[in-house]
């Protein structure tokens, strides 16, 4: 799903860091501006590569194969975001950065890359167009947080573009696994049955329409905590405007 | 007139005198001195609010926090004792009950942080509930209910002995999970937040299903190296439940009926213990010992993930113990690890 949320939780406890004695040390900061520089860097060739690539066309159909390599490198990339967290360096929790992290991941690979006939549907781009411009300005706002120059505008539209792109993104991630559905359930993708000698089954099919399911307690919370946050670090106008 | 005029002289004469001589002693109902004793007055405060939540005065020096949580209960009924957290800083860990009040660092006026815990459910509760469930649920299985598997195969048997036995092996273990919680287990908490009892049914129903389903299906394939395979892993398995619940036993004889007194577990005569002498909880090594046959015995994926499962947390809670024990005894045996002899 969208790593909106994720953002979020680094963001309150970005709070919660300034407060604490000790945060990322100065080696530590100097690894994580650089890897959110690239990251910046990677989702805006993203970016650029779709608008090229519609230039080019003149047509919104089949856009994913423009940028196919780089959204799978970046998006894989974000993995080590995990890992930042299981370290310390970034005082968010393993598990929600984790859960959030691989969901994109599977998205990425288990549906799109692997279903090849969902890769021409719409649905993808809206995702990777939802992605593409949350990634852009969340990695942005760490980087400047991490240099203590957070100009108000990255903060707001961090806050802000969610209310859209939450939403976008997560339409079209259903859609896309809506679509892959039929070529799961004709080819048994991802799929094992009985009878087999360690007596286990898994029928992919069946997971996915869990997947889509579990979007509908799940997307509320996370949307919903996103708002709240967005109320306690933009409701505070005259607070320091630097690092929350 | 129901005391004569004598009574009220000698009533009138005691009275004056310990007015006169206030060291007269004074016993209360505990037999204890309570002359000159001076009582404390006793403030409870919301521990993330801070309001005033109650004022206790009178309140004896050798009351026990247990006594404050029932007076606490009195003034705010919604508050059972078993879901307040007394601690003496908003932050700081909680009293416990036997703690004594004039032993505590606190003045004649002593200010107590309160948690409202949540919700409690006792830990026999929610142990029977969370056993009962998979010996229930297997047995649904393995008499192959309706709805479960194919309408051909209901209420047919499975046709490798293999299964009958994993259904008497699983179903004599949860058995005696629920026998050793009636009789056996002498626990130290009484209850836990009420949500866990969600948690922990789920946990266990879940998997429980989730086994059996494979283990009882028509499609099943028995084990690879079939009764050589299969002899070996009930060995195993029927070693580790003895060995599982002569450590239950031994844990039990370390605790007088009703008390929480902790002390170091030793090897006793029965040899299943010796293994005290290399492992602070060797209940996890055998209980992680009888899933690992119960796995090779039905040779099912899914008997491996819950064996995995239950290893890492009871490693976890094995660490959790063995900290506790290094901590609390200055004299425990260096050569012990928490769950597997050297190694973890």
């Amino acid at each position: 799903m969208s790593a909106a949320a994720q953002g979020t939780s680094k963001a309150t406890h970005g709070d919660v860091a300034s407060k604490k004695k000790k945060g990322p040390g100065a080696l530590a900061t100097a690894y994580l501006v650089i890897y959110n520089v690239v990251m910046t860097a990677g989702w805006l060739v993203i970016a650029v590569g779709l608008v090229r690539a519609y230039l080019a066309r003149g047509s919104y159909h089949g856009l994913y194969y423009s940028i196919e390599k780089p959204l799978k490198f970046f998006q894989t990339g974000a993995l080590l975001e995990i890992l930042h967290c299981a370290v310390g360096i970034v005082p968010s929790s393993v598990v929600l950065t984790g859960f959030q992290v691989l969901s994109r991941v599977f998205l990425t690979w288990a549906v799109t890359h692997s279903v090849r006939e969902v890769q021409s549907e719409d649905s993808v781009l809206l995702f990777v167009t939802a992605w593409t411009v949350t990634e852009i300005i969340r990695y942005s706002f760490y980087t400047f947080s991490l240099l203590n120059h957070l100009p108000y505008l990255i903060k707001w539209a961090r806050y802000t573009f969610f209310i859209l792109l939450y939403p976008m993104g997560v339409t079209g991630e259903l859609l896309t696994i809506y679509a892959a559905l039929p070529y799961v359930q004709k080819t048994g993708l991802y799929s094992v049955t009985l009878p087999n000698k360690y007596n286990f089954s898994f029928d992919y099919y069946t997971f996915l329409i869990l997947v889509m399911i579990s979007y509908i307690p799940l997307f509320p919370q996370l949307y919903f905590h996103m708002l709240r946050q967005r109320k306690k670090v933009l409701g505070r106008t005259e607070d320091y405007s630097k690092v929350e | 007139m129901l005391i004569g005029w004598f009574d009220r002289v000698v009533l009138h004469t005691a009275a004056r005198s310990l007015e006169v001589f206030p060291s007269v002693i004074a016993v209360d109902q505990k037999g204890l001195r309570t002359t000159n004793m001076k009582h404390y007055e006793v403030e409870i405060l919301d521990a993330k609010t801070k309001e005033k939540l109650c004022f206790l005065d009178k309140v004896e020096p050798n009351a026990t926090i247990g006594e404050i949580k029932s007076m606490f209960h009195r003034t705010h009924p919604q508050w059972y004792p078993a879901r307040q957290s007394i601690r003496l800083d908003p932050k700081g860990k909680s009293l416990k009950d036997e703690d004594v009040l004039q032993h505590l660092p606190v003045g004649t006026t002593a200010t107590f942080y309160f948690r409202d815990l949540g919700a409690q459910i006792s830990w026999v509760t929610v142990f029977l509930t969370e056993y009962t469930g998979p010996l229930v649920i297997y047995l649904l299985f393995y008499f192959r209910v309706p709805f479960i598997y194919a309408p051909k195969y209901d209420f047919t048997t499975s046709k490798h002995w293999v299964v009958h036995l994993a259904c008497m092996c699983h179903s004599f273990h949860y058995v005696k999970r629920l026998l050793e919680t009636l009789f056996v287990h002498r626990f130290s908490h009484g209850t836990m937040p009420l949500r866990n009892i969600f948690k922990n049914c789920t946990y266990y129903w879940g998997f429980a299903a989730w086994m059996a389903y494979y283990i009882n299906h028509p499609l099943y394939t028995p084990p690879i190296y079939g009764e050589q395979q299969i002899r070996l892993a009930l060995i195993l398995f029927l070693f580790c439940q003895i060995g599982n619940f002569s450590i239950h036993i031994a844990l039990r004889n370390l605790r007088p009926p009703g008390s929480k007194t902790r002390k170091i577990p030793y090897p006793t005569k029965n040899p299943f213990t010796w293994i005290f002498l290399l492992v602070s909880c060797p209940n996890y090594t055998y209980e992680l010992g009888s899933w690992l046959g119960f796995t090779l015995m039905t040779q099912c994926l899914p008997v491996a993930f819950f064996t995995l499962v239950g290893f890492i947390q009871m490693t976890v809670w094995a660490k959790g113990k063995h900290r506790s024990y290094l901590k609390e005894f200055r004299d425990y045996p260096p050569l012990r690890s928490p769950i597997l002899p050297f190694v973890l």
